[in-house]
């Protein structure tokens, strides 16, 4: 019998959804495995995580202390490092977010255990894990083993492991825990939060999105779909490489770095469908995808799908709506 | 200020139908054309730029076979002023491995930034920068949208999930890992490509970087990869535009949307 550890995100006094995708996970795994489930709470002084964790752990083992209130490598790292040394858990997870993207690949080198990033599901098969990723953003699917090892470090992709609404709660032990002696004075500095998703425009409120992405090809082919959306009263919404290159401003952006919208209908132009973008869309609705790449994964989680030139579609709505008129 | 980065050619793959190798280990190459890691592109722009305003010099780094020395050179015409290509040879590399080899090759150069892309967009695993800064013990950063040093140390963003970045001060130096659209990477023509082709371009085997069987000894293993899961997905609306956007109004005003 062994031990899981989930290492518990929060940001600004709220636990984040990916920590109970992972426990909820974990859980499973556990019962499958007979391990025992512990939650990792680095967070700051009178937080008031524990009590919600140990509904969701065996036990919840908690430094609390402001100098962990915000996430920061160095000391996440270090502390636990000298953890996982202690307790040689079988698997560690970790939430393949900004912060998980900062901290895992660092904690594998320093514990020697070997690490799968952004995986969508776990098994275990000959008492290691096996783990499931997507490549090629999410065009295949690759099962990967590892290296055998004492421990092993996965990070979860978030919205893999959506809890039901009722899961079964426990009663786990709760071990507060002081900061190792002798800690590193962290090399980063946290200064402050920006929000980034504010602007003239709230994507969040439509009823109606016309979303563009990267199909649409050249910023001056915006015009002609944003003429679309005015004729049909939709707001303008669009995924991530259209604000990186500047097309739009980051508050029409969808997706897990951009907003999470709920509209009744989705329509998604050129969008290829990364997951980082469905994220932000599974409040929607209906979603109808029009792209030319009939193997679109936006295909894999549209209500509806067109394979065909978005333009040509458009501009067929755009004729459509002026007759209906 | 000196900056190294660390850049990877990959397959082009949006709106190409990928296809599994015979070993069920890859993705059929042989038809795909291959371009910068979108992200890489972004930290060589990010590099060229600090290096205009701060001085210094900028190297390039890869580890692949001599094709991959297209993005080598792709860099040096960005304004990358040398470049060094790892030699794997036939070995079989993740990124446990790859982050091994690049410590190595890096522990002894000048530097005060290396960059980095968040991820490639092949495997996808964003793993690589974050394990070669734990490797030379430096101070680390992932997801960054923005860098301004001053005096030793470099303000820097970090995109979080949810519209919202972390604005952080971090000792210099220090390996940040570049998320897309920090900047606007700049156009290289062919002209400035042939030209590059003066500039130092060195060629290290990783046998001679005397790393032990451990260092080269893969974590992961690929057992399988596979195209996805039949799913239902979506209904095709099939036939001319004009039926199309008849129907797709169709559905738009049954799910309540006005029009």
């Amino acid at each position: 019998m062994g031990e899981i550890f989930v290492v518990v995100e929060h940001r600004k006094g709220e636990i984040r959804d990916i920590t109970f995708e992972m426990l909820f996970k974990a859980r499973e795994l556990c019962r499958a495995s007979s391990h025992n489930l512990t939650a990792i709470l680095l967070g700051g002084r009178d937080a008031g995580f524990v009590d919600d964790l140990a509904k969701w752990a065996d036990r919840v083992i908690a430094f609390e202390d402001n100098r962990l209130k915000i996430f920061n490598a160095d000391l996440y790292k270090e502390i636990l490092d000298s953890l996982i040394g202690e307790h040689t858990p079988f698997l560690t997870l970790m939430g393949h977010t900004s912060w998980g993207m900062d901290l895992a690949p660092a904690l594998a080198i320093r514990t020697g255990f070997p690490l799968a990033t952004d995986c969508v599901d776990i098994q275990t098969k000959d008492g290691r894990p096996m783990v499931t990723r997507q490549i090629y953003s999410g065009k295949l699917f690759s099962k990967v083993s590892f290296k055998e090892s004492p421990g092993y470090l996965v990070t979860v992709r978030p919205g893999a492991f959506l809890p039901p609404d009722d899961v079964e709660e426990s009663q786990g032990e709760v071990v507060r825990q002081e900061l190792p002696s002798g800690l590193t004075e962290p090399k980063k500095e946290f200064i402050e939060f920006v929000d980034t998703g504010a602007g003239a425009i709230d994507i969040t409120q439509a009823e109606l999105l016309v979303s563009i992405g990267r199909g649409v090809g050249e910023e001056e082919n915006i015009a002609t779909i944003k003429e679309l959306a005015d004729l049909m009263g939709a707001t303008l919404s669009c995924s991530r490489p259209v604000v990186d290159k500047n097309w739009l401003p980051k508050f029409h952006q969808v997706g897990t770095s951009g907003k999470s919208v709920k509209p009744k209908v989705y329509l998604a132009f050129g969008i290829s469908g990364a997951f980082q973008h469905v994220a932000g869309i599974t409040g929607a609705g209906t979603v109808i995808a029009i792209n030319k790449d009939r193997k679109a994964p936006i295909f894999r989680v549209a209500d509806y799908g067109i394979a065909d030139d978005l333009f040509k579609v458009a501009d067929a709505l755009k004729s459509e709506l002026t007759k209906v008129s | 200020m000196n900056i190294i980065i660390c850049i990877k050619r990959v397959p082009l793959t949006q709106e190409v139908d990928l296809e599994v190798d015979e070993l069920k280990k890859g993705v059929k190459k042989d038809a795909l054309a291959y371009v910068i890691n979108d992200w890489d592109n972004y930290a060589i722009e990010e590099a060229v730029l600090l290096q205009e305003k701060f001085g210094g010099t900028v190297t390039a780094i890869t580890i692949g076979d001599e094709d991959d020395e297209e993005i080598l050179r792709r860099a040096l015409a960005m304004g990358a002023d040398k470049s060094i290509r790892i030699e794997p040879g036939e070995r079989e590399l993740d990124g446990f491995v790859i982050s091994k080899i690049l410590a190595k090759t890096i522990r002894d150069l000048e530097y005060d930034l290396i960059l980095t892309g968040v991820q490639a967009d092949d495997d996808n695993a964003a793993m690589v920068g974050i394990m070669l800064a734990e490797e030379l013990g430096l101070r680390h950063a992932a997801v960054v949208t923005g860098i301004e040093p001053e005096e030793g140390n470099a303000i820097i963003r970090v995109e979080l999930e949810g519209g919202m970045d972390e604005v952080s001060k971090i000792k210099l130096p220090s390996l940040l890992t570049i998320q897309t659209g920090i900047n606007e990477p700049r156009y290289v023509s062919i002209m400035g490509i042939r030209k590059a082709r003066k500039k130092e371009l060195v060629v290290i085997k990783v046998e001679d970087l005397s790393l032990s069987e451990d260092d080269l000894t893969l974590q992961t293993i690929i057992e399988e990869v596979f195209l996805p899961p039949e799913i239902e997905g979506a209904e095709m609306i099939e036939g001319d535009p004009s039926s199309v956007a008849g129907q797709i109004i169709q559905i738009i005003k049954e799910k309540g949307g006005s029009i």
